[in-house]
């Protein structure tokens, strides 16, 4: 006690106050100049998605008056989009085919069995596979997934370019996503869930598949739907391993070009702003854009009935 | 605990079971002159109503803080004492969907007046906070930062902080390290120094919410001497939950409770009783606070 | 305390008994399906290396560095005008987005209240913009260039637009992140000292949120060394042959050289290409590298 009062014996502070101390509202023009500035940095963010719309609906108007609406969504013909949306649809499906299981089952092995330690190695390293550039991706799908995997090994009748090959390296390139955001989803179920399932009795498997998994299952479909964004909006792959044909076919085995493919070509080659083959570049454009909005916004939803739920 | 033989030996660490009245007289306050009201009342809480959303968590509070006096809030866990403390000096602005009906007034100006700038009413009523939240840079610019982000004239940084800490009891300990990160010191040296970063301010009121919740017996009652020393240039506002606390330091006691509203089953807090300390600890005039008091939860 | 032991003891007990039953076949053959989908994707990523690794190994010398590209030697070609390209093109994405996006973060955080429409609005554009494709913000770059009146031309402004604005999205979140898990506690002790919202948010949750937003940033700039698409929509050539000089200054980048060796079929360019990769992937696993080292050592845990 003495330490103290002989510490606290200073001189008098903070008396002697006015009565009444100033309480009005100061002007601060820093503090509003620079939330007016942050405030429209964010607003940017929105500005980004207008301006998106926007860049690519004068060429869309553009390319429509000359070409029928008929013409774009055919089948055939030189400005069918159909097969262009028939390729990405299969490449897709195949990436999913690959991304799909093995990404959930990366995910239950990550959060039902490994142990915490473990998990920290793992995850970064599954996370890995989304770091490597998709242009690599599209090499290794010509120099090794066709020649040697499919050609050699599968002795598959395919091309240098197929369908096949792009889907079955974009569904590894599309693991990690599924994986990771399953995995976020698994993770959350709550541990009372888990342990009512395994005091009656049941093993890991069944309480993984029976009790985890189910409860999940809006989370995990938020993963599958934008491992489709994904996979969809993909495009070094598809350019290099896919083939520059558009080829409405259900034979993976053959080439077919998707939209994001169609883009990257077109506008690699040589075409006056303003052309017809110009301006089909952002109808193409403007189409998968509307095409991964939906896909996100039901990915963002199916997250938020999750969310809700724990 | 070497570091101060004295507290340890003349205090025994922990004071559970022994009579209130009795440990007040410790501290040699058994003489204090506490008057029947508050004199001339710095803080004035007048018809205070608070909502979080939908949720009334605090209703009708009538209260009055005199200068350089010592009030308690205290009450079960959840019956709105934070919340209150909070008004005080406007941190509730801070919680998304917190709304304040009524008047808190300070020096006789409402501060949720709409000229008032709660900046200004931060400034002259400071508070420290449950558990101690010293920034992580070192002691010397944690004491410094009140001044300088207020804009505050000092005419020697050095000597304030050396004032500051002086006042908060804390000087002697860390004289030779202003330099070192705040981090490294301990929990109640730590809560000390957040006291020793409000009165660097040179507030007029410091509003306290459970400071030695987190913190040892001998933590706590080193604060709670400092509290004491610090009633002479302060007006001091503290929530506690611990009863022993309240009837140690404060002059005057505000009981709260929380009633369960009939329809929505939520609970609102409400002002039960606000007494002198004595006479809430010795006899209450309500049976709440008694039940309170004498440990049956009512 | 005790409780939670007791808990923890319990769950222990469930996971141990639980695992005696786990040796049914079914559940054997399940796990090890699990592990096969956890190391597939590992076992590929290093088939990739090694294969890629194997077939450029001839070309592992100096001149693929600090040689241009070639179409008459093609055992001689190199990348420099690719690796200084993407090197310049990080600064300037960097320059472009970051400001930005740790300003829109911030006022997310620290400003907005979350109950407004527009803000609510400003969340879920973001997360889609996230998710659009690539590709997609070549387009935009290429308009928002025709605004400024450059049209497609492959120079280090269009490329570096179409990919900050590629990364604006991942570096908001991150810096919201890193934001975010600065403690309430440090806030309130700010502001009850009489400090702005703004002084609170400059002298207190950006500096220790330094780390997290820099390794978000350097995660960001990692995928975005590596894209080709938005760039070849911009029009970026495969075949530049000098230095970049300035924003005007007409580039390659290292992933579009890569593109456009790809296509060639003679086996000089596909070893060139193969060695060339690992360049790329050295250069990215070097920034993920930097920002696991900042993340580790700077990182605040509070
Ligand atoms: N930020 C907040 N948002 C919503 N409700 C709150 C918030 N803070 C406190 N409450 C509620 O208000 C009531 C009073 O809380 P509080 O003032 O913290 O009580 P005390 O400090 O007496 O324990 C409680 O029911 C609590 O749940
Ligand atoms: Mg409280």
């Amino acid at each position: 006690m003495s330490t103290i009062s002989s510490t606290g014996a200073g001189p008098p502070f903070g008396a002697g106050l006015p009565a009444a101390p100033d309480l009005r509202k100061k002007a601060r023009p820093l503090e509003t100049v620079i939330r007016t500035i942050l405030m429209v940095s964010a607003f940017l963010s929105v500005a980004i998605t207008v301006g998106i719309i926007f860049a690519l609906i004068r060429p869309v108007i553009d390319f429509f008056a000359e070409v029928p609406f008929g013409d774009f969504f055919a089948t055939e013909g030189t400005h069918a989009v159909l097969p262009l949306v028939g390729g990405t649809l299969m490449t897709t499906v195949i990436a999913l085919l690959v991304a799909v299981p093995l990404g959930l089952g990366a995910a239950m092995y990550l959060s039902e069995y490994a142990s915490r330690r473990a998990r920290r190695v793992l995850k970064p390293t599954v996370e890995l596979l989304a770091g490597v550039p998709s242009v690599v991706y599209g090499f290794f799908a010509l120099s090794f997934v066709t020649p040697t995997l499919l050609q050699d090994i599968l002795s598959l009748e395919v091309g240098f370019t197929n369908a096949l090959s792009a889907g079955l390296v974009l569904g590894v390139m599309v693991i990690p996503t599924v994986a990771s955001l399953s995995e976020d989803a698994l993770t959350a179920v709550p541990q009372s869930m888990r342990q009512g399932s395994m005091a009656m009795g049941a093993n890991r498997m069944q309480t993984t598949l029976r009790v985890v998994l189910p409860a999940a299952l809006s989370g995990v479909a938020a993963a599958v739907v934008l491992g489709m964004s994904r996979a969809v909006g993909e495009t070094m792959i598809v350019t290099l391993a896919s083939g520059n044909l558009k080829n409405l076919s259900a034979d993976p085995r053959e080439d077919m070009q998707t939209m994001t493919g169609f883009i990257a070509t077109t506008a690699g080659g040589e075409n006056a702003v303003g052309s017809t083959s110009y301006n089909e570049l952002f109808a193409v454009g403007m189409l998968l854009f509307l095409l991964t909005l939906v896909i996100n916004v039901i990915s963002i939803a199916l997250v938020r009935r999750f969310r809700q739920v724990y | 605990m070497s570091t101060h033989p004295a507290t340890a030996s003349t205090r025994p660490a922990n004071s559970e079971g022994r009579e209130i009245s009795m440990m007040t007289g410790l501290h040699g306050d058994a003489e204090r002159e506490v008057p029947d009201v508050p004199p001339d009342p710095v803080m004035e809480a007048l018809k205070l109503n608070v909502f979080y959303g939908d949720f009334h968590a605090v209703h009708d509070v009538n209260l009055s803080f005199g200068k350089h006096e010592i009030t308690a809030l205290i009450g079960p866990s959840g019956c709105g004492k934070s919340t209150v403390l909070r008004c005080l000096n406007r941190m509730n602005d801070l919680v998304a969907g917190a709304r304040v009906d009524g008047e808190v007034t300070y020096h006789g100006q409402n501060i949720y007046a709409r000229k008032v700038d709660p900046i200004a009413v931060r400034t002259q009523i400071g508070m420290v906070f449950q558990k101690p939240n010293p920034f992580p840079k070192s002691i010397y610019d944690n004491i410094a930062y009140g001044p300088r982000v207020t804009g505050m004239k000092v005419d020697n940084m050095d000597d304030l902080v050396e004032e500051a800490l002086q006042g908060a009891a804390l000087w002697d300990e860390v004289k030779d390290k202003l330099k070192q990160s705040a981090y490294g010191l301990s929990g109640g040296q730590q809560q000390r120094l957040c006291i020793a970063r409000t009165i660097a301010t040179k507030p007029d009121v410091i509003l306290m919410d459970e400071p030695c919740s987190a913190l040892d017996p001998i933590a706590t009652s080193r604060i709670e001497d400092l509290m004491l020393q610090m009633r002479d240039d302060y007006t001091i506002i503290i929530v506690t939950h611990n009863m022993q606390q309240a009837a140690r330091v404060s002059d005057r006691t505000a009981f709260f409770t929380a009633r369960p509203d009939e329809t929505t089953g939520n609970r609102t807090g409400l002002l039960v009783e606000f007494d002198r300390t004595s006479n809430i600890f010795a006899n209450p005039a309500d049976k709440r606070t008694e039940d309170y008091i004498s440990g049956r939860f009512g | 305390m005790s409780v939670a032991t007791s808990t923890a003891r319990e769950v222990t007990r469930t996971v141990s008994t639980g695992r005696s039953k786990d040796k049914s076949l079914g559940s054997l053959v399940f796990l090890g399906a699990l592990w096969f989908s956890l190391f597939f994707g590992v076992m590929v990523l290093l088939v990739l290396i090694v294969d890629t690794a194997i077939e450029g190994s001839p070309r592992f010398d100096s001149a693929l560095i600090t040689e241009y590209g070639s179409r008459v030697r093609p055992e001689s070609t190199g990348f420099r005008a690719g690796i200084l390209g993407s090197l310049w093109l990080m600064v300037f994405t960097a320059l472009f987005a970051v400001p930005l996006g740790i300003a829109a973060a911030l006022y997310l955080e620290e400003f907005a209240d979350g109950d407004r429409w527009w803000n609510r609005l400003i969340e879920l554009n973001l997360q889609n913009l996230a998710a659009v494709p690539a590709i997609v913000y070549g387009l935009l770059a290429v308009a928002v260039m025709a605004l400024m009146g450059f049209g497609r031309s492959g120079i280090v402004l269009g490329g570096a637009i179409a990919l900050a604005l590629l990364i604006l999205p991942v570096i908001i979140i991150t810096t919201r992140e890193a934001v975010r898990s600065v403690p309430q506690e440090i806030r309130q002790g700010s502001l009850a000292l009489g400090a702005t919202v703004w002084q609170t948010t400059w002298r207190q949750t950006l500096p220790s949120a330094v780390p997290g937003i820099a390794t978000g940033t350097i995660l960001g700039l990692s995928r975005a060394i590596g894209e080709a698409a938005p760039l070849i929509v911009v029009g970026l050539a495969g075949s530049v042959r000098f230095d970049p000089t300035g924003v005007m200054s007409e580039i390659t980048a290292l992933p579009m050289m890569i593109y456009s060796l790809t296509s060639n079929s003679q086996e000089e360019f596909r070893t060139a290409a193969s060695a060339a990769i690992i360049v790329l992937l050295i250069m990215i696993l070097g920034l993920n590298a930097l920002a696991i080292y900042i993340r580790n050592k700077f990182q605040k845990t509070w």
